[in-house]
């Protein structure tokens, strides 16, 4: 009888996720597999020839290329310049917001709004800000030679800026999810032991904190190697700066799009799913160890 | 050490007022338990001592000094919460040690006063736990631990034993007086137990909806509650209230008219009441009430409930007031249904003005001499 039953909702489990799986399995998980034997083939000299079997030369090309190199280097400085900077900001404006103060919500909606923001506008917008004519930086006597957007030293850290901003809002989310989920209590206990506002947030409220920061940490890494818009719109293979700021998806794009050798682009892909799979992988053995669950 | 101090002091949480116009002192070394219903505003009070909420009006004193703006860090007071707030990612020691480092004491010294408080509580097994690995009465003595490590002026406790079994809270109970009087802190202890209130408090504080009805040691307040709150509140079963007008029988006598029978009232009470036409709600203990040919007011049984030593008959009036009455289990028990007559000695008997605020008559009425009195079974 009970075994039936179970039968019976396991049945009805199965088929509840169908739908969602079969979405899965023709978006993400056949051009998931299909992408291992692209990685394999040689794409044509011409379009429309057959591609030849290449087997793992191509992977050994592809990662020896002096383009993937590059882009290898600005994707991880990237990597480094937006995730500690994402989550701290972000860390920092949820706690501002956390104070019950008349007017917040106000504040709450502008700090999460970046999370609605398309990545196409907020580039814009950036854009026009860094331009070199009329933009903010030279209002504010700023003028870097050659415009920050071609500058071979500054081009990546602006994209990281506009990265970052673009973050801020899943950040601050996060993050403030994170801090309601904290009991007032304990802040309070910590106040009453004599504890000063300073003392509080980095003996108390940050090691609460940790696995609102950790998982934001796996989340903004995973960001950050996925970013692809603002480069697409600001950059493109064209400007002088521009295997500085040659992100790994992007390559994959222009791979595709410009060089047309997608067995290639295919190897950049695995590489880039491998990257975050390690890297993520590497954050739960090393950090989560760190991290204090509360009951 | 020192005393606290609420002097007219008033919350408000937007347009409710949770404490109003609290006056109340705690002297140096007392323990006084502030003793309410869910809501009354006993938290806020101790908020308000502690610096976790700022007094709209009036003025909160530590030790003689206005503490209004001073803030929770430099109160100097120990407050153990009701959810008892440890800090969840460190362990039992490092909880216990908290309050030490802030206030800068060096390590030795640190040490040797976790060690202490450890030993005093019986944690010193469990230093190494994190909270999570502890029972709810572990977690309850580590918060105890965290408050007395640091020899404050003032330990504040938010119904520290709201969370633990029956046994354990009996026990604990008996600690804590005996820590405090070990310490001979200021403690402000909070309870919406009555029992918890009567055993322990040197003297209790009643409130209800943020206004104190009354300051007393429990056993004046449970002879001479200055009002029909305080009555119904502290005692267990609390005092049967009945509804009654005052009127001046033959030869002079008063009584009074509870549901069509009359009840006699001793003369200052009446007279103190308004005399003759007076509205008025008698007050009588349970214990106090008898069942016999001898009484006066005519009642049904509705409940017979057997607890042990002691039988509550809860009867039920002519006008549906309801009595409760106390007897000895080895008195003859009144069945389900029956009809009875209550009688309640005129010396026992409370008189309360129809607003609830008690009929003051001189000394000696109202007051109810009983030998090994039942307050708290
Ligand atoms: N932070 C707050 N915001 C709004 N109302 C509050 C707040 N704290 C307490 N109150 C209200 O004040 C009253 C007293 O609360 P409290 O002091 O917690 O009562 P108690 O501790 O006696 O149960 C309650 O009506 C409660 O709803
Ligand atoms: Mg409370």
């Amino acid at each position: 009888m009970s075994r039936r039953r179970r039968v019976r909702e396991a049945a009805l489990g199965y088929l509840l996720v169908l739908p969602a799986l079969c979405v899965f399995a023709v978006f993400v998980f056949y051009p998931f597999a299909q992408n291992f034997r692209l990685a394999l083939f040689q794409a044509p000299p011409f379009p429309g020839l057959p591609s030849r079997y290449v087997g793992l030369h191509q992977v050994g090309q592809v990662l020896t290329s002096s383009s993937f190199l590059e882009s290898l280097v600005a994707t991880v400085l990237f990597v480094v310049m937006v995730v500690p900077a994402g989550l701290l900001i972000g860390l920092l404006l949820a706690v501002a917001a956390h104070r019950r103060l008349r007017g917040m919500a106000v504040y709450r909606v502008i700090f999460s709004s970046t999370v609605v923001t398309s990545v196409a506008v907020s580039a814009l917008v950036f854009g026009t800000l860094m331009d070199p004519v009329v933009g903010l930086l030279p209002w504010l006597g700023l003028n870097p030679s050659p415009p920050i957007l071609q500058n071979t030293t500054w081009a990546l850290p602006a994209i990281a800026v506009m990265a970052v901003w673009q973050f801020l809002g899943l950040s601050f989310i996060v993050m403030s999810a994170g801090l309601s989920s904290i009991p007032e209590e304990v802040l309070e206990a910590a106040r009453v032991d004599g504890a000063s506002e300073r003392t509080v947030f980095w003996r108390v409220t940050v090691p609460l904190l940790s696995p609102t920061i950790f998982f934001g940490t796996v989340v903004a890494t995973i960001y950050a190697f996925q970013t692809f818009g603002q480069v697409d719109i600001l950059i493109g293979p064209t400007n002088a700066a521009f295997e500085h700021v040659n992100l790994l998806v992007y390559n994959i794009l222009n791979t595709i799009e410009i060089a047309r050798t997608t067995g290639q682009a295919a190897v950049l892909s695995i590489v880039l799913f491998l990257l975050t799979l390690g890297v993520t992988l590497l954050q739960l053995r090393l950090v989560e160890r760190r991290v204090h669950y509360a009951q | 050490m020192a005393g606290v101090a609420f002097r007219e002091a008033t919350k408000r949480f937007g347009g409710a007022v949770a404490l109003d116009r609290l006056d109340l002192e705690v002297g140096d070394g007392e323990l006084l338990v502030l003793l309410g219903p869910s809501g009354c505003g006993k938290t806020t009070a101790l908020r308000l001592v502690a610096g976790l909420e700022e007094p709209d009006d009036g003025a909160i004193e530590i030790g003689g000094r206005v503490v209004n703006h001073v803030e929770a860090k430099d109160r100097d007071v120990a407050m153990v919460f009701q959810s008892y707030a440890l800090y969840p990612h460190l362990s039992v020691g490092r909880n216990i040690e908290f309050p030490l480092r802030q206030r800068g004491f060096d390590r030795d010294e640190r040490r040797r006063r976790v060690a202490d408080a450890a030993s005093t509580l019986g944690l010193s097994e469990l230093l190494d736990r994190k909270p999570r690995q502890l029972s709810g009465g572990q977690r309850q003595r580590v918060a105890l631990a965290r408050a007395i490590v640091r020899e404050p002026q003032a330990f504040l406790m938010d119904e520290p034993l709201s969370n633990l079994d029956a046994a354990l809270r009996t026990q604990t109970r008996a600690d804590i007086v005996a820590l405090q009087q070990q310490l001979g802190t200021t403690t402000l202890y909070v309870t919406h137990d009555q029992v918890e209130a009567m055993t322990m408090g040197d003297r209790i504080a009643v409130m209800d909806h943020g206004v104190l009805q009354q300051v007393d040691r429990p056993q004046a307040l449970y002879d001479r509650p200055a009002n029909t709150f305080v009555a119904r509140f502290v005692g267990s079963p609390g005092m049967n209230l009945l509804p009654a007008t005052l009127e001046q029988g033959a030869g002079g006598k008063w009584e009074a008219q509870v549901a069509g029978s009359a009840l006699a009232v001793p003369e200052t009470a009446a007279t103190a009441a308004g005399g003759a036409g007076a509205a008025l709600v008698l007050g009588v203990r349970p214990e106090h009430v008898g069942i016999g040919p001898h009484g006066t007011v005519d009642a049904t049984v509705v409940i017979v409930e057997l607890l042990g030593a002691e039988v509550h008959v809860a009867c039920r009036l002519g006008d549906g007031t309801n009595v409760i009455v106390r007897q000895d289990a080895a008195a003859p028990r009144p069945a389900h249904g029956e009809a009875v007559r209550l009688a309640v000695a005129p010396a026992s008997l409370h008189v309360f003005h129809a607003s609830g605020a008690r009929v003051e008559s001189g000394a000696g009425v109202g007051h109810a001499p009983v030998p090994g009195e039942g307050a708290t079974p």
